[in-house]
């Protein structure tokens, strides 16, 4: 396997973007301030690849207008996963690992904001059995998080425990949507939304865009970075099946077989990419994470959920820690369809 | 320019989607449009409803259906506070996983009931059958409490087997124009058209652009344009479609206004289309003032002016 490693890393993120659903304008300053990070020119990135969906956008064929923020002449190496960029990057190391390239940039951008989320979202159900019904994405999640409620799996107040760190912790966060400094009281006084679920147990709507950039150690132009590197030392993702009655919704299989691949041992940081508080605790038991890790120092998707994006800054947020210095050893996960139906695990580490 | 903020319209996407269904499901529809539930029976002795086209475990299709009831017990369930267009009740309602009498596995649907409260996992239901079954999800209206009233099933239908289904998808939403594409609408209401220049290759893009798309910078200089220029490349449109608003044969054209380096597509009418060439010189043509809004639509059409044609080396590099 070749060395690579994380290498630069840029967000935007907001309750309302006021500008065109490509999300060129937030694109090109992130590029910038790539650049900046890097020291890397255009020239520098072997291949680009993004996450984003039509559906979110309204229009046909988004990613390709999203290529105007590259400045694709000349022609650029160039792929699109209509799913997180967190997949996104996972093509891109592929990539490199096939020796093809040495570096990439991946980026995700959505405007959530454009449409009614939680009902576009239904449309990644079953489009025989489930989609006709429109059951949006909180109901879905609800009814995971009764569950667990009911079977004992988990009860409210680990999950107000979940709401209340995370917008604690993402008070420092100048990129969060939603936080507060806030306890478990606060968050059980909230009235319940969707029940069994409070508004703050659900991510809220965000609209934005992020990219990362990866490099091979052998890559032209890695003696000319500056220096900071996150190795990444496994890269896993497994899928479960669509239908929801094959699963048991109150574990993730997959997650446990991804984390059990790319090895979680040793991790003393994860960022967890769970859209809905009772999430973070499935993906947390399914990871094996002891106390000592620590979760979501970003505050996590409770805070800041921008559609395509969430999963890719759960990445780059655990990237920043490695390379701080704060964690020796980061886990970062991402999920994509409905009720944690696919998981993604990447861990990092720094090296003297 | 962005301090006014960025146009916004509201935009409708509809699109029906028709899906043909393979024998597992077209076997379930065709229960369903007979007012018969069916459930596939899984290699580990479960039955599933609605049956996966393939088990999950041996990858074998899921075939001979069994029937079960179209009453069953309440697994888990979500209060909908808001319902968004679509969903089986247009008033609050629970959705719930529902284990029909007969499954083990649990069908997602509706749960009528008027507030959360009067909803528990482990309540018993019965499903509200459509008064015309189509062979699909939706003719299972929803499910409600089960009471002591007898059922209130409609006499089954009958009919050939269903194969195919008629998925409707309405999406709704607030299409935003960029800051760039805003500002040059906001030209055209006042019968100006502005272009923008990028910094980097100079090149004058019009419209403008989030971003010049050769160097990937903003494109921030505003530069007006005349509304003269020159037809670079064009086609004659002797096909009719739906929707069509001026009778063929009429001439699409790109046209190269004067000062700018980027084509855009317009009509070229008042001309023979066996008289259109390259490079030939037009201008255009405004409708009315008073008919003027934030669209391109201000623009009837382009036609000749009359002018000596461009010669092909001043505009080789704009096709």
């Amino acid at each position: 396997m070749r060395d690579v490693a994380v290498v630069g890393f840029a967000q935007r993120q907001m309750k309302e973007f006021d500008g065109s659903p490509t999300c060129v304008e937030l694109l090109v300053p992130i590029f910038a301030e790539l650049f900046e990070q890097t020291g890397w020119t255009k020239s520098d990135i072997g291949f680009w690849c993004s996450g984003s969906s039509d559906y979110l956008a309204g229009r046909s064929f988004s990613f390709v207008s999203a290529v105007d923020a590259i400045g694709a002449l000349p022609p650029v190496m160039e792929s699109h996963v209509e799913m997180d960029a967190a997949w996104a990057l996972y093509e891109a190391w592929v990539k490199i690992q096939t020796g093809l390239v040495d570096t990439a940039l991946v980026y995700g951008f959505g405007k959530s904001s454009a449409g009614q989320l939680r009902r576009i979202m239904s449309l990644q159900m079953d489009p025989y059995t489930v989609t006709p019904l429109w059951a949006d994405a909180v109901s879905v999640a609800a009814m995971q998080a009764r569950s667990g409620l009911e079977s004992g799996a988990w009860d409210q107040d680990q999950m107000a425990a979940v709401v209340a760190r995370s917008m604690s912790d993402a008070a420092d966060n100048q990129h969060a949507i939603r936080s507060r400094t806030t306890s478990v009281e606060d968050v059980l006084d909230q009235p319940i939304y969707a029940d069994p679920l409070r508004r703050w147990d659900c991510a809220p709507v965000s609209d934005g865009a992020a990219a990362i950039v990866i490099s091979a150690a052998d890559a032209p132009g890695f003696d000319r970075l500056p220096g900071q590197a996150a190795w990444i030392t496994g890269f896993e993702h497994r899928i479960e099946p669509g239908a929801l009655n094959t699963r048991d919704l109150t574990v993730s299989e997959s997650t446990k077989a991804a984390g059990v691949a790319a090895g979680v041992d040793g991790v003393d940081l994860a960022e967890l990419h769970a859209p809905f508080s009772h999430q973070e605790l499935i993906l947390g038991s399914a990871l094996g994470l002891g106390d000592d890790v620590r979760i979501n120092p970003s505050g996590g998707a409770l805070t800041a959920n921008p559609m395509f994006t969430a999963g890719l800054n759960r990445i780059g947020e655990a990237a920043r820690q490695v390379w701080s210095g704060s964690s020796q050893r980061a886990l970062a996960h991402a999920t994509s369809g409905p009720a944690l139906q696919q998981n993604l695990v990447l861990t990092m580490e720094g090296r003297a | 320019m962005t301090d006014v903020g960025t146009l916004h319209a509201p935009m409708k996407v509809e699109f029906d989607y028709t899906r043909s269904l393979g024998p597992t499901l077209s076997e379930f529809m065709t229960g369903l449009k007979r007012r018969q539930i069916l459930g596939g029976t899984l290699s580990d002795g479960t039955v599933a409803v609605p049956p996966p086209e393939y088990d999950p475990h041996t990858y074998d299709p899921v075939t001979g259906l069994v029937p079960v009831s179209d009453e069953g017990v309440v697994q888990t369930w979500a209060w909908v506070p808001e319902p968004v267009p679509g969903q089986p009740l247009d008033r609050p309602f629970a959705f719930a996983q529902v284990v029909l009498d007969g499954a083990d596995r649990p069908l997602l649907h509706a749960v009528a009931v008027d507030s959360a409260d009067q909803i528990e996992t482990g309540m018993r239901v019965r499903a509200r059958w459509a008064d015309e079954t189509l062979g699909a999800i939706t003719d299972i209206r929803w499910f409600e409490p089960l009471d002591d009233s007898p059922a209130m099933t409609p006499d089954a239908e009958s009919g050939e087997p269903v194969t195919g289904i008629i998925s409707p998808v309405h999406l709704a939403y607030d299409f935003a124009a960029s800051p760039e594409e805003s500002a040059f609408f906001r030209g055209l209401a006042e019968g100006r058209i502005l272009g923008q220049r990028c910094p980097v290759c100079e090149k004058v893009y019009v419209p403008p652009r989030g971003a010049c798309p050769v160097d990937g910078v903003p494109t921030t200089t505003v530069v007006e344009v005349p509304d003269t220029g020159i037809v670079t490349t064009f086609c004659i449109v002797n096909v009719p479609f739906l929707g069509q608003k001026i009778t063929p044969p009429y001439v699409s054209a790109y046209m190269l206004l004067d000062g700018a380096d980027i084509a855009f597509l317009h009509l070229l009418l008042g001309v023979d289309p066996a008289d259109v060439r390259m490079g030939m010189r037009v201008k255009a043509v405004w409708k009315p003032r008073d008919e003027w809004g934030t669209t391109i639509e201000n623009i009837s059409h382009f036609e000749p002016t009359g002018e000596p044609d461009a010669d092909f080396e001043t505009y080789k590099v704009h096709l």
